[in-house]
């Protein structure tokens, strides 16, 4: 005992802030600055593209453009009665929007959404950089599905349960090609570590033509392509949003959720979204990284350029997925595992041997 | 569009100026035999005049476009030599017992018995493999009230005939399920609706109302406004006076006297 | 059978699920489907027996819209009993009341004058399009496409308000009455059915790049629910779903009304009688009833509306009529008999959806779920017609 308190007091006084309160703030400042908004607004912005591109205005009444939607929308959803059925299993029907929601958020800590700190008081424009930081995510992403069963089962109510049932299936089959097409930016940059990838991706290939980021490597657009094709499956979205489908399963497995639990899944989902496109973005296109070192935005104090360039390819990779969901019709359930193991999973594979080919017999 | 004549009427029969005679009420005798020779003339004459009308008229008739002449109604024909009921009435004999046609529509009356006999007949040998429809009628002032209708169409000769079946409130009636599939649910929906039974159906089940319904909705004698099926509906779930409540009409928020559930029912 | 729009070759590989219970002790899952379901198109309430995502069983339940039409129609005079059509089918009730017309028409033994003939065959194709929109709107969204929803619902709109400008009502028409039509059509009208007609073919070909060749929707679509040409007949399936099974027939041609004799189209064909199949005879019908919409703006005669007849129709007693026109979802036919009085003994309707929707449990049997709800879309049932 006197050690312990002996041991705290020597080291853990700067140690505990350095690593526990100091990224718990940072997290928190993360959360509510940038990404409740931005999930907010992407939210808004989904019902804004989807109305054009379907002959209508979409909302358009709360606020000049309705931009104070999302407000109203949270409101709202707080306000709501919380409705737990009867027969549910309490606690699990209370634990699961909560599995789905947290992990997702706690994915964020690691995603580089700028450079790191070059000096000057710049900051690192990332929470942490762990040498394992892949892993983590994929570690993390794969905890939401624990969510969507155990809040399938516990409503109690059938169509939950097929709803759950289904998401297990297509998360769980569609995390083997997204964990095999990362693999190749891992071998091509040579580590696990989210800054260290994008910082792999530095510089110009084709005398200056293209930017090396992966996915204009031979075998990255394709990995890239496994890649995202994995991640809308596993982001539940059209075409691939069997899970909710709500013409066949009534809303899937938040079928009985309402109110502030129903926008927690919300909240996962295109929390989700977000991590996929950001890992994308991450992973294949060169992260902060401007495509070409004139656009680089260098004006701009505290490595601000590059935190704009990633966060505007994060919006497009976005409207890809709004853009998917305003055309796409919904794959059927063995259809959709037909493309997962017999077409993505084999094709990660033998992308992976063949970057790992390309690299051994071209290892510049 | 100008005079309004029942259109039953065929158009011979009604001319607006049909001479009325509210005479012949004074009693003498060769006044009598004087107006009885003065009112043959009269009437022969009117008759000419109206016949010289009923040709003008029907000139005029004859040239107007169809639409705007006096309609003319179908009546009821015999249809015995048409071919069909000539090939039916050898094939069957006794079972056929009439044919004939309204508005062009050839209607074969069958013997209760023998209608799943006929149908398979009429698919297999003459083409009608195409059920058009299958319904009820209800007939209250005959012995035996209900009539089933099928409407058949063959897809080789593009035509159309009328099967039909008369029953009463007990015998079933044979099914034609097995003859036409289609049959299935047009049988289920008579059974709801009349009460008419069919024989070796697979699911003699009520189809648009439910199972615990008194009565058959579209018999005549079934009373529009409904009748109070409340407590019938669940009897396990709801007491008397308590439950679901169709319209009555009027009051259908009081109380209501306890429901004699099996008075309306029909079997 | 020649001008089939697409041939049996270019089917895709059988797209139904195969499936061995012997390996796992599965056991089979009762569901509930419907009434309250969002594709169930209203209140159809199926009992299903699934295992998995398999459906073993199907049972429909319906009725849970019956208002007793039929009923009704025994207590109103002929005249009355038009708006009661309205609200069987209440996407197409040009449709209904044309064929409930036509029955007391042939009953009592009117001859409609021609411009009143043009008339009703214009409404009634507009109707025709206005149902397979809506049709395609829901169908497309069932299967998780949601943007020809809204495309499909956008040219409804202006169809409605042709019937608007018509008739002052935008669904539940009221438009026609024994005899003829009750009014003329108003100024500018044709004008403005002209203007649809040269906008709608464009829609029709947006609608198709959508998901003609959309993979996933042919995945969804091709060998889902196939529908062999002797099981139609023998379950006495009408309309696009018996013409995608390769039967030509349509009472239009089969048995000409109205003037359909005097306009010149053509009936679409399929083959395979599979959802797709269904689908593309349905966008086509779209592109004929166009063409018919055409030929009588162009032909459409001047003259009466209404024939000669008399205030209150009476029926001979006795007198029975069956008479069957090509709705949009199939054949829609009254079987009325006369009883010497103003109102009809009984008035029978043939609904096309209550017939199609009995070859339900064999269209899904084998299917899964998510193929239900396109079998559901793709059989077009309007539950106020399947229950009266």
């Amino acid at each position: 005992m006197p050690g312990l308190l002996q041991w705290l007091d020597e080291f853990a006084g700067p140690t505990l802030f350095e690593f526990a309160v100091s990224p718990t703030l940072k997290i928190l400042a993360l959360l509510f600055l940038f990404v409740l908004p931005l999930i907010s607004y992407i939210v808004l912005a989904e019902r804004k593209i989807l109305g054009y591109i379907q002959a209508r205005v979409g909302p358009n009444r709360v606020g000049p453009w309705g931009l104070l939607q999302p407000i109203a929308d949270v409101v709202k959803l707080l306000l709501k009665e919380d409705v737990i059925p009867v027969r549910a299993v309490r606690w699990a029907f209370v634990l699961a929007p909560c599995l789905v929601v947290a992990p997702a958020f706690v994915i964020f800590s690691v995603i580089p959404f700028g450079p790191p700190s070059t000096g000057e008081g710049a900051p690192n424009w990332f929470i942490t950089d762990v040498n394992t930081g892949l892993l983590l995510v994929i570690a993390l992403a794969t905890i939401g599905v624990y969510g969507l069963i155990i809040g399938g089962w516990a409503s109690n109510n059938k169509f939950s349960l097929m709803g759950g049932l289904r998401s297990a299936a297509q998360m769980i089959s569609y995390e083997v090609p997204q964990g095999f097409s990362v693999v190749v930016p891992i071998l091509l940059a040579g580590t696990l570590s989210l800054v260290g990838i994008v910082q792999a991706q530095e510089g110009h290939q084709l005398f200056g033509l293209l930017p090396r980021w992966f996915v204009f490597h031979p075998t990255g657009i394709f990995a890239f392509f496994v890649y995202m094709v994995a991640g809308i499956a596993e982001s539940n979205r059209n075409p691939f949003d069997l899970p909710e489908a709500e013409t066949e399963l009534v809303a899937g497995f938040h079928t009985e959720y309402s109110g502030m639990r129903f926008a927690l899944f919300f909240l996962g989902e295109y929390a989700n979204m977000i991590v996929v496109s950001a890992i994308a973005v991450t992973l294949f296109f060169g992260g902060w990284l401007p495509p070409f070192d004139f656009l680089g935005m260098a004006f701009l104090p505290m490595g601000l350029g590059g935190v704009l360039w990633f966060v505007t390819k994060l919006f497009a990779f976005l409207f890809v997925y709004i853009w998917f969901r305003g055309t796409f019709p919904r794959y059927r359930f063995d259809q959709l595992m037909d493309l997962g193991w017999k077409w993505l999973i084999p094709m990660a594979l033998i992308l992976v041997v063949l970057t790992a080919l390309l690299k051994l017999l071209f290892p510049s | 569009m100008s005079d309004r004549e029942p259109p039953s009427k065929p158009p011979s029969e009604a001319p607006a100026e049909t001479p009325t005679e509210p005479t012949a009420s004074v009693p003498s005798a060769e006044e009598e035999a004087a107006k009885k020779a003065e009112a043959a003339a009269k009437a022969k004459a009117a008759a000419e005049a109206k016949a010289v009308a009923v040709a003008k008229k029907a000139a005029i008739e004859a040239a107007k476009p169809p639409w705007e002449r006096d309609a003319v109604t179908p009546t009821w024909e015999e249809a015995g030599e048409d071919p069909l009921a000539v090939a039916m009435a050898t094939k069957f004999g006794e079972a056929i017992l009439s044919a004939r046609s309204y508005a062009g529509d050839l209607t074969l009356e069958v013997e209760l018995g023998s209608i799943a006999k006929v149908a398979a007949e009429f698919k297999a040998r003459h083409g009608f493999t195409f059920l058009v429809d299958l319904c009820g009628a209800d007939y209250p002032d005959r012995e035996k009230r209900f009539d089933v209708v099928y409407q058949l169409h063959s897809f080789t000769s593009g035509r159309r005939i009328r099967l039909r079946v008369t029953t009463d409130e007990e015998t079933p009636v044979p099914t034609v399920c097995e003859v036409w599939k289609a049959a299935n649910w047009c049988e289920r929906e008579v059974y709801d609706m009349y009460g008419v039974r069919f024989e070796g159906h697979p699911d003699m089940t009520r189809i648009l109302l439910w199972e615990g319904f008194n009565g058959h909705p579209l018999r005549k004698d079934f009373p529009v406004e409904g009748i109070d099926t409340g407590a019938a509906i669940y009897p396990e779930y709801y007491e008397d006076e308590a439950g679901p409540i169709t319209g009555t009409g009027t009051g259908w928020m009081q109380p209501k006297p306890p429901v004699e559930a099996d008075e309306e029912a029909g079997e | 059978m020649s001008d089939a729009i697409r041939s049996a070759n270019d089917t895709v590989a059988n797209n139904t699920v195969a499936h061995d219970d012997s390996v796992f002790g599965a056991e089979e899952m009762e569901l509930n489907f419907g009434p309250q379901h969002p594709s169930t198109h209203g209140v159809l309430r199926l009992k299903l027996k699934v295992d998995g995502e398999r459906i073993v069983d199907c049972y429909p339940i319906i009725g849970y819209l019956h208002r007793g039409t039929e009923k009704l129609f025994e207590l109103n005079p002929f005249f009355q009993n038009v708006p009661h059509t309205d609200r069987m089918d209440y996407v197409a009730a040009a449709t209904n009341n044309l064929a409930y017309v036509g029955a007391v028409e042939k009953l009592i033994g009117l001859t409609v004058p021609p411009r009143a003939s043009y008339i009703r065959v214009l409404l009634c194709e507009l109707q025709r399009i206005s149902s397979h929109l809506l049709w395609l709107a829901t169908h497309a969204i069932d299967i998780g496409a949601m943007t020809p929803f809204f495309y499909c619902f956008r040219e409804r709109e202006l169809v409605l308000d042709l019937f608007e400008q018509y008739c002052g009502a935008r669904l539940t028409l009221n438009c026609m009455r024994p005899g003829g039509q009750p009014f003329d059509l108003p100024h500018g009208w044709v004008d403005t059915c002209r203007e649809f007609l040269e906008l709608f073919p464009a829609k029709i070909d947006e609608y198709e790049n959508l998901l003609t060749n959309n993979r996933i929707w042919k995945k969804r679509t091709i060998g889902i629910g196939v529908l062999s040409p002797e099981v139609a007949v023998e379950y006495g399936i009408t309309g696009p779903m018996l013409r995608a099974s390769g039967i030509d027939f349509d009472l239009r041609k089969a048995m000409p009304y109205e003037i359909y004799d005097q306009v010149d189209f053509e009936v679409p064909l399929a083959e395979n009688g599979d959802t797709y199949d269904r689908y593309l005879v349905r966008m086509e019908e779209m592109r004929q009833a166009t063409r018919i919409l055409e030929q009588c703006l162009d032909q459409l005669p001047e003259g009466a509306l209404m024939a000669k007849k008399a205030r209150v129709l009476k029926a001979p007693k006795g007198g029975e009529v069956y008479h069957g026109i090509e709705g949009p979802k199939g054949e829609i036919g009254f079987y009325i008999v006369g009883d010497g009085k103003p109102i009809p003994h009984r008035c029978h309707v043939r609904a096309p959806s209550f017939i199609n929707l009995q070859s339900l449990p064999e269209l899904v049997s084998n299917h899964m779920i998510a193929d239900l709800v396109a079998i559901i879309g793709t059989t077009d049932i309007v539950l106020g017609e399947v229950d009266r």
